[in-house]
């Protein structure tokens, strides 16, 4: 099996099998940038009754292609009407939203179990029907890639391609949108024109994703990324490249996964590894990661009690929080027996000084940013010039002895 | 006001606003509603040119949605409006709008410097690079506001009144002729609340008009020199010293300002 990842990883491992990993690829990349604008406008939940709102358009362009005599499996055809029903869905979910009283997450609700329903009883009229090769229409549900063709790949890559363009194009309107649209609108854009767009390309990606993920899972690709990529940047440009190379890359190592071993599902597969991406980024981003937030909260908390003991010291009052000790002794500021060394006692006589003196530039600056910055763990050193505390400390007098 | 108009008006014939050509902003008989009650219910203004114009009147008297509707923010029931003369539509560039603080999310992933550089989107269409020379005059912007500094800040990073003096920057950046500010002194601290007045003054030193929601009854004679009271309806617009008077405030405020509140009010010598 290792050797078989490593040829699917570099594409070696047949034909079907690299096509469908470039296929995955471009989605990912697709579907991640725009998933960006979707999370970032905070309607991420919109793509997941466009997918499930696919299906009834699937069983319904099967049962009018094989009414003509055509290939009900025609997968341009098939998608066409996917098409279709989730645009039908996407109105419904807006109409009801705008139009009614009901919050959009309502018609979100009703809107997907109702289109998903009919959807599943449109599948299984055609499960009985004789004619039509029906077998394969239910991989709509979770994906499948096996017996992709070389035609249903191409229909991926252009799709795909055409949607990061289009990404690429709208990224400014989009972005202001999300932001702020009232400032949007006073800039002479369409706010509703400029929705309706992103969510013709959340439909699309979606649609062209059927086939590959299947309609249950490509929520998940238009979230995921752009999700992981928030935690390493503060910049919506570098989201969108960050989410685009996450999908991109889950696409890719999820493809090759599923292929170096039999049964193992693409679809999910490619969220499994999107989901570590996700997991690692949560963990461990700079930043916004969790782990970051718990350094940042224990250092904070240990500088908090630094404090709190020095000026205890300063004052000769007894110490018992165990933390404000033991941060205390390990610098050597007091001894075992909680009596202040001599290092300690200078640095609580400073600490006292430095709070009377904040105190004083309270007093004096009272309209300006300066006073704002005091929050008693900002060394005064490094917010007044040396000036200015040599003014300070002539108004103060001369610092009182810590015994 | 044209005194042939207004003495046709009180001889009781009906008088049709002519469409003041040079106002930067006129609206006729606006009307807004959010459902059957109107927010703003058919209110004539007509903002004079390069004037400091306050938009005043109690909570839920319609001033932000006022100010939203002649943007074509919220849709107007009916009513026009008139920028420069012209429908909205075709003189967007020539107004710069700074919203309320907190109708947007801070936590979003920008940078000071990038929300000041979406003033110049319009400038920048959708394919031109961000240049060099872009990111220079949003520095500039940022400097007229105090806020070079910051510029490379994540804005949830910034305090209330840095936030809205980034907003500030933005609309700076866009060069427009009319300005809008919704509450632009609503909850910032005092040296914030210096900063916004200079820069509005010195807008109204360039030939610009300036228009702002304003809350503060205390500053009014101090910052603007004329005034728009409303409480749904219109109640008075003209100059500060002739409209900003006890007798309408109290039409304005009904019950909801004590006589001796305004009465410590800082009202123009009468």
């Amino acid at each position: 099996m290792p050797s078989l990842f490593l040829d699917a990883l570099l594409l070696q491992a047949g034909y079907n099998a690299a096509l469908v990993a470039l296929g995955a690829a471009l989605l990912g990349m697709a579907a991640g940038s725009g998933g960006t604008f979707l999370f970032l406008r905070k309607r991420a939940l919109v793509s997941d009754a466009v997918a499930h709102a696919t299906l009834p358009g699937v069983g319904i362009a099967f049962m009018v292609m094989v009414a003509f005599g055509g290939d009900g499996r025609n997968l341009p055809g098939l998608l066409l009407g996917s098409a279709l029903s989730a645009s039908l869905g996407l109105l419904a979910v807006q109409w009801i939203a705008s139009r009614t009283r009901l919050a959009e997450d309502a018609a979100i609700g009703a809107i997907l179990s109702v289109f998903f329903g009919f959807g599943i009883v449109l599948l299984t009229i055609i499960q009985t029907m004789t004619s039509g090769y029906q077998a394969g229409l239910e991989s709509f549900l979770l994906g499948s890639t096996a017996g992709m063709l070389f035609q249903d790949a191409v229909v991926i890559a252009l799709g795909g391609a055409v949607a990061v363009a289009f990404v690429l194009l709208l990224r400014r309107p989009m972005t202001l949108v999300a932001f702020d649209a009232g400032f949007a609108t006073a800039s002479g854009i369409d706010v509703r024109r400029m929705d309706l767009a992103m969510m013709g390309l959340v439909m699309a990606v979606t649609v062209i994703g059927l086939k590959l993920v299947g309609l249950i899972l490509i929520v998940a690709m238009l979230i995921i990324p752009p999700v992981t990529a928030r935690l390493w940047t503060e910049r919506t440009d570098r989201v969108l490249l960050i989410a685009g190379a996450v999908g991109g890359f889950s696409g890719y190592l999820g493809a090759a996964l599923s292929a170096s071993a039999p049964n193992l599902p693409t679809g999910p597969i490619i969220v499994l590894v999107s989901f570590t991406l996700f997991l690692l980024s949560l963990l461990f981003a700079p930043g916004r990661g969790v782990l970051a937030a718990l350094i940042r909260h224990r250092r904070f908390q240990l500088r908090v009690h630094r404090r709190q003991g020095l000026l205890a010291l300063a004052h000769g009052e007894a110490i018992f929080d165990p933390l404000t000790l033991t941060v205390l002794r390990r610098e050597q500021l007091i001894r075992q027996d909680a009596v202040a060394t001599e290092e300690g006692r200078a640095l609580a006589a400073k600490t006292l000084r430095d709070e009377k003196r904040w105190a004083l530039v309270r007093q004096i600056y009272q309209d300006e940013a300066v006073s704002g910055r005091y929050d008693g763990l900002t060394p005064i050193e490094s917010v007044l010039t040396r000036d200015e505390i040599a003014e300070l400390d002539r108004r103060l007098g001369p610092p009182a002895p810590v015994s | 006001m044209n005194t042939a108009l207004e003495l046709a008006s009180e001889a009781g014939e009906r008088v049709t606003h002519p469409a003041p050509a040079d106002s930067p902003l006129a609206m006729q008989e606006l009307t807004v509603s959010y459902g059957e009650k109107p927010a703003v219910f058919s209110i004539d203004a007509t903002v004079p040119a390069e004037s400091m114009t306050a938009i005043i009147g109690p909570n839920g008297a319609g001033k932000s949605t006022l100010l939203k509707a002649a943007l074509g923010i919220v849709p107007r029931l009916s009513g026009r409006v008139l920028v420069f003369g012209a429908p909205l539509a075709q003189v967007m560039h020539r107004i710069a709008y700074v919203p309320q603080r907190a109708s947007v999310d801070w936590d979003f992933p920008t940078r000071v410097i990038d929300v000041v550089l979406m003033g110049l989107y319009r400038e920048l269409g959708l394919l031109h690079l961000v240049r060099r020379h872009h990111r220079e005059r949003a520095i500039a912007c940022l400097e007229r506001v105090g806020m070079a500094d910051f510029a490379d800040r994540q804005i949830g990073q910034l305090s209330g009144g840095q936030q809205q003096r980034v907003f500030l920057a933005r609309a700076l950046a866009q060069n427009a002729e009319l300005y809008l500010l919704d509450e632009p002194f609503a909850g910032v601290d005092a040296a914030t609340e210096k900063a916004i007045i200079d820069v509005l003054k010195s807008l109204k030193a360039e030939k610009r008009t300036v228009v702002c929601v304003h809350h503060d009854l205390a500053t009014v004679t101090d910052y603007f020199d004329h005034v728009l009271l409303i409480n749904v309806r219109k109640i008075a617009e003209g100059p500060v010293a002739t409209t900003f008077t006890a007798d309408n405030l109290q039409k304005t405020y009904g019950g909801r300002l004590a006589t001796a509140h305004i009465d410590q009010l800082k009202l123009p010598a009468a």
